[in-house]
């Protein structure tokens, strides 16, 4: 997890079911209530399953930032994860790039 | 209907144990001709089952039992049971409603993958008595030769 400027990067590996996730939330809001930032990017490159637990704080962590005026973004996802992220219309709600350079270079 | 090969197991409802659930039934599914994909639909969906049982049926409660029963049937039908002992679903009709979810933080679509990628989704609950989710879902490869 680092911050660049006025967004926390928040690189994440492993299963992101429910022990994973209800790890990172903690992790991550307590990081965004302390440093003020308001955009976040979830690097899923390393990040192998995922099921609705996951997309819990994905879409949890996408409203707080929405409600704050903030943005989120998705990077990185590989086909099981990305097929999850389409199938449940994730994808329709936070941006999802390849790479945290497409994102700098938007 | 021939059983080709049986698993049961039970566990405590603890969260570490969601991916050790996934994991067996996905290595046991593995016995029927099927696809990578067709595995991790699998793995999703017990991890899904799971989970519910732990967050809704047990209220988070660690040291409770969930149980897997999994079943081959005639080489290539999987069928899985996921049963609890928690407060069981005093609103099944609402509870499977797509993105219906009674904590905030979880998506609510949990019932909605199970539906979707498996062929039979039954939910026999009982308030006060606990969940049991019957999966069904059948792998047979069509042959082509009989659809040309």
């Amino acid at each position: 997890m680092r911050q660049v400027g006025n967004t926390l990067v928040v690189r994440m590996g492993g299963e992101l079911d429910m022990l994973l996730s209800d790890y990172l939330r903690e992790e991550i809001d307590t990081r965004l209530e302390q440093s003020g930032v308001r955009n976040l990017i979830l690097n899923l490159e390393k990040v192998s399953f995922i099921d609705s637990s996951g997309l819990g704080l994905i879409i949890g962590r996408y409203k707080k930032l929405k409600a704050l005026g903030g943005k989120i973004f998705i990077v990185g996802a590989h086909p099981p994860v990305d097929k999850i992220l389409h199938f449940s219309g994730v994808n329709k709600l936070v941006p999802m790039y390849n790479s945290e350079q497409d994102i700098i270079n938007i | 209907m021939n059983v080709t090969n049986f698993v049961k197991f039970e566990f405590q409802s603890l969260p570490e144990n969601v991916a050790f659930a996934r994991a067996c039934v996905g290595a046991f599914a593995s016995q029927i001709e099927c696809t990578l994909d067709d595995i991790e639909e699998i793995r999703l969906v017990v991890s899904e089952a799971v989970s519910n049982s732990i967050i809704h049926g047990y209220n988070n409660r660690r040291g409770e039992k969930v149980e897997i029963m999994v079943t081959i049937i005639d080489h290539d039908t999987l069928e899985i049971i996921v049963k609890d002992y928690g407060k069981g679903i005093s609103n099944l009709e609402q509870a499977l409603e797509p993105a219906y979810s009674s904590e905030p933080g979880r998506m609510g679509m949990g019932f909605t993958f199970m539906r979707s990628f498996m062929d039979e989704m039954e939910v026999i609950s009982q308030p006060g008595e606990g969940t049991s989710v019957r999966l069904k879902r059948n792998f047979r490869v069509r042959d082509e030769s009989v659809l040309a």
